[in-house]
């Protein structure tokens, strides 16, 4: 317990000491993205009913809540191979599953800082959506998919350059197509079936109902997790392959 | 004395090249005990696998009776770790090192603070407590990393060639807080290619060469292998060394050799001549 707590507060101190700039940049996509497709592109078009803002909101929480989750990848691989503080992890007692657990809570609490920033910068202008505990319960599964996913690929891959490929193979089209900016039923039945696929599509679908105030997609949660799951697993298990 | 660490047949391959060919050796509860090696003996290889970063290939490893391998939660708790590149998290403070590594290893807050306290002073950190690491100079991150690594407690203690890339005087304040480590009852396994440094703080040294120990004993009785004195005769040839017994029998060759035109000096054997003698080459 001790042992996870330390992995965790490493990570919480490391934010801590970097709060503004992380603020600052928490702040920079998620502003572009409603000024260029909100207020930009969408004045006039509505979604669901709604203005396309509505719409749009939720979509980028999702969207940055995966990437800020996915991204404890990069803090990882700083401690290991730059700092190598991977090593004092490794000679200590502690368990893989206080490691794993610890890492993936730690991208967690950056999705979360950046959905806060999200929210703040939207007070700015004036909407109609809920952001109720549902609305959090999503932000929290989509967050807690990816930061196992980012943790497994920090433990697999070998290289920094490797991570970027990941990164821009898998993380970034996911971004765009998961039911983010626009809406998958819209889409042809053979490019829907994939898109449904995606885990980000269950995280933007939940997400955005608990928005609009609308029933809880009990589907869409059970994917998630389902996915929550596997993903712990999944990094639990990549963890030993970083040895040598 | 009990028997503090026993190392036998350790064997570690990496691919198609052998790191460690079965070495063996065994270091006493307190005392201070020197891997001496060239880059690439095997050094940090042996480190690695006492403290559980890297799987044998082959061999046993005890710690006061029981085996590292099957009881690795055990082992992790009685050794302190100072590796070989500084391993410190640059943007946390001083006391957020010491305070993630106590609770890494299941210490109370209570005793972090206390323990942390003490071992800041003793290492004359003190004043520097809040500061960022990024901020300490060289030497003070060393006794950073060493001082994290005692936090909680360990018995035994692996010193990756811990005064690798120090000036010399920042190297010798070092030594004595290994020395006094030592003193208050640590067990100490240290790894160099500093011949003096396994000299001055070792009170028994194993020469690794090529994944192989080649010799093991005090650096007194390594030396008195060889004699007591030395002749360093400089010809065309180059530099050649003989050793002898007695003082006195090497000041009447020197006596010989200066007669006929050659450069001579006489001194004392050294641990460099020992590793010398025994490995055929220089560390
Ligand atoms: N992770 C590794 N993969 C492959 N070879 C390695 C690895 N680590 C060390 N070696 C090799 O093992 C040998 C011993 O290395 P090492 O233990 O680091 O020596 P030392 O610490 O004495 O300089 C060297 O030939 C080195 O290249
Ligand atoms: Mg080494």
């Amino acid at each position: 317990m001790r042992g996870f707590l330390a992995v965790y507060l490493r990570e919480l101190l490391i934010i801590w000491h970097r709060l503004p700039r992380m603020i600052l940049s928490f702040s920079v996509s998620p502003t572009l993205y409603l000024i260029a497709f909100g207020f930009g592109l969408g004045k006039h078009l509505t979604v669901h009913g709604r203005p396309y803002l509505e719409f749009l909101v939720p979509g980028v929480v999702a969207a940055s809540s995966m990437m800020q989750g996915f991204g404890i990848n990069v803090e990882i691989n700083v401690a290991r191979f730059y700092l190598r503080i991977f090593e004092e992890f490794q000679a200590a007692p502690i368990s893989n599953w206080a490691y794993v657990l610890g890492e993936i809570l730690g991208g967690v609490t950056r999705a979360f800082l950046s959905t806060l920033v999200i929210l703040a910068i939207t007070m700015l202008a004036r909407i109609n959506l809920h952001f109720g505990p549902w609305f959090f319960v999503g932000v929290f599964l989509n967050a807690f998919v990816f930061a196992s996913l980012g943790v497994a690929s920090a433990m697999i891959i070998r290289s920094h350059a490797d991570q970027a490929l990941v990164t821009n193979f898998i993380i970034t089209p996911m971004v765009f197509l998961g039911g983010t900016f626009f809406p998958v039923e819209g889409l042809p039945e053979w490019a829907r079936l994939p898109l449904k696929l995606l885990p980000v599509t269950h995280a933007s679908h939940l997400i955005r109902s608990a928005a609009y105030g609308d029933p809880v997609p009990r589907f869409s949660l059970l994917v998630l997790l389902g996915l929550s799951l596997v993903g712990f697993f999944l990094a639990y298990s990549s963890v030993d392959r970083a040895r040598d | 004395m009990s028997e503090a660490v026993r190392v036998e047949g350790l064997t570690k391959d990496y691919g198609r090249l052998r790191a460690l060919s079965g070495i063996s050796f065994s270091i006493r509860e307190g005392e201070l005990f020197a891997l001496l090696g060239p880059n690439g003996a095997g050094k940090t290889t042996t480190i690695r696998i006492l403290t559980g970063l890297t799987r044998a290939t082959a061999g046993r490893v005890h710690f006061f009776g029981r085996s590292i391998f099957e009881d690795p939660l055990y082992a992790k708790r009685m050794a302190g770790l100072v590796p070989q590149a500084t391993n410190l998290d640059l943007e946390l403070t001083v006391w957020e090192n010491l305070f993630i590594h106590g609770l890494l290893f299941g210490m109370s807050r209570g005793r972090i603070r206390d323990r942390a306290a003490e071992l800041l002073r003793f290492a004359g950190l003190w004043e520097r407590r809040r500061d960022r690491v990024r901020t300490l100079s060289g030497g003070m991150r060393r006794r950073l990393l060493i001082i994290r690594a005692l936090m909680h407690e360990p018995r035994i203690l692996f010193l990756d060639e811990p005064t690798v890339g120090l000036d010399p005087h920042i190297r010798r304040r070092l030594w004595g807080l290994i020395k006094q480590i030592q003193a208050r009852g640590t067990t100490i396994l240290l790894t160099t290619h500093y011949i003096e440094e396994a000299e001055f703080l070792a009170d028994r040294v194993a020469f690794l060469d090529r994944g192989r120990i080649v010799a093991l004993d005090t650096p007194q009785s390594l030396m008195a292998t060889l004699g007591e004195a030395a002749v360093d005769v400089v010809s065309e040839k180059g530099l050649t060394t003989r050793y002898f017994r007695t003082r006195e029998e090497a000041e009447r060759e020197a006596m010989r050799l200066s007669r006929s035109g050659e450069s001579v000096t006489i001194r004392r054997v050294n641990l460099e001549d020992a590793f010398l003698h025994f490995t055929g080459r220089k560390v």
